[in-house]
């Protein structure tokens, strides 16, 4: 895919590579790897350093009889389970999280839904539906929120958005962003913390919609 | 390419494209002591380490078809099966992870392309072994550990802001080592 502009910070790609990453950013630099070859080999070259690392630990001593064990279930059946396949806009990772069925979409707004795909200690996830020209409610966050555009586009004040593209938004930075013309914008979002609005109304919303 | 038969890209080729088992058994006698050293660098016992260490040769079979020597040194597709196995194990379900390229149809790789990277990879070992052992202890803990930054503090008696900047120090002088890699 062509025209990815905004890529995954490298500390992320790392981080991702090394298992420290919460669920939510996990699911959503997974979902970016998908979509975009310059972060997957960006990705392969955070492991070719773990593999280096690799090659250079212990060695230890086996237990007697492990090689044998190994070897002699070469032949086993395996039944390895489907690896996830890319479904309509929805890459593999989303796909395999969302199962057969389309999003459950859910009315947060003049026009915009929301599907909560994850919501935990870990942090959240959810795909967003923001109709064209339709704005996402302003809110600032309490922690990191990634937000990567499946179709359509968005724009902010500062920069805009197609699909692959990834936004990292900090905890400074309060944000308005506005879907682009066309297909309605349709994101994968994901905060390591509850988003939290700056209007009271959204502020009463988000108690029952869990935005 | 050279004609050593020393060397893990040909036993994984040899293991991908005419399943065989004695270069399998040249991988295994390679890898499985450094993973299970490694593995029990993130807190696991020594059985435990064996059982994720059997797994993980278990997967370089099975999973043999999709190892692309242009686009991946065998350790680091190895160490991406082994962390994703240690995580899957930690929290007992899978973790998500990019969708695989079809490599079906796809014209095999240009051999200079996997001798650069074979090479590319030598380097970035040698980069690894003339590190200090402090910075080199750091970086193994970052690849294979479960520790927070905290936690190395408290292993190491060394204040935080150093540890980070050791981290990135080390990680840093790596990254040089892979510029090549990183072509769009």
């Amino acid at each position: 895919m062509t025209g990815i502009g905004h890529h995954v910070p490298e500390a992320m790609l790392r981080d991702y590579a090394t298992g420290a990453l919460p669920y939510p950013f996990e699911l959503v630099v997974a979902t970016h790897v998908s979509m975009c070859d310059t972060c997957r080999a960006a990705l392969g070259a955070e492991e070719a350093l773990g593999g280096a690392a690799l090659d250079g630990a212990g060695p230890e001593d086996l237990t007697p009889g492990l090689r044998d064990a190994v070897l002699s279930r070469l032949d086993d059946t395996v039944i390895a389970p489907p690896r996830p396949a890319r479904r309509g806009i929805y890459p593999g990772p989303l796909a395999e999280l969302i199962g057969d069925r389309d999003p459950r979409w859910r009315s947060v707004g003049p026009g915009v839904r929301q599907s909560i795909l994850h919501d935990d200690a870990d942090g959240s996830a959810r795909l967003l539906f923001i109709p064209p020209g339709e704005a996402v409610p302003e809110h600032g966050h309490n922690g990191l929120e990634l937000t990567l555009v499946l179709q359509g586009s968005f724009h902010d004040e500062s920069d805009s958005f197609g699909v692959g593209d990834l936004e990292v938004a900090d905890a400074d930075m309060v944000h308005l962003p506005i879907a682009g013309d066309g297909l309605p914008c349709i994101c994968l979002a994901a905060t390591d913390a509850p988003l939290r609005f700056k209007s009271l109304v959204p502020r009463l919303a988000q108690r029952f919609f869990r935005i | 390419m050279d004609d050593d038969t020393d060397n893990p890209t040909k036993w994984m080729l040899a293991v991908r494209d005419k399943r065989d088992r004695v270069a399998f058994g040249r991988l295994f006698d390679h890898y499985a002591p450094r993973l299970k050293a490694a593995v029990r660098r993130g807190g696991a016992s020594a059985a435990e380490a064996e059982d994720i260490v059997q797994d993980v040769m278990l997967s370089v079979w099975q999973k043999a078809a999709q190892f692309d020597p242009a686009r991946a040194p065998v350790s680091g597709w190895i160490y991406r099966i082994a962390r994703n196995r240690q995580i899957d194990l930690h929290r007992r379900k899978s973790r998500p992870e990019p969708e695989p390229l079809d490599l079906e149809g796809e014209a095999p790789p240009d051999a200079s392309q996997v001798l650069a990277l074979e090479q590319e990879t030598a380097e970035l070992r040698r980069a690894l072994q003339a590190l200090g052992p402090d910075q080199r202890q750091i970086i193994e803990t970052a690849y294979f550990g479960e520790l927070t930054h905290a936690e190395i503090q408290a292993a190491t008696g060394l204040p935080l802001g150093t540890i980070k900047s050791r981290l990135r120090l080390g990680i840093e002088r790596l990254r040089h080592e892979l510029k090549e890699l990183r072509r769009p």
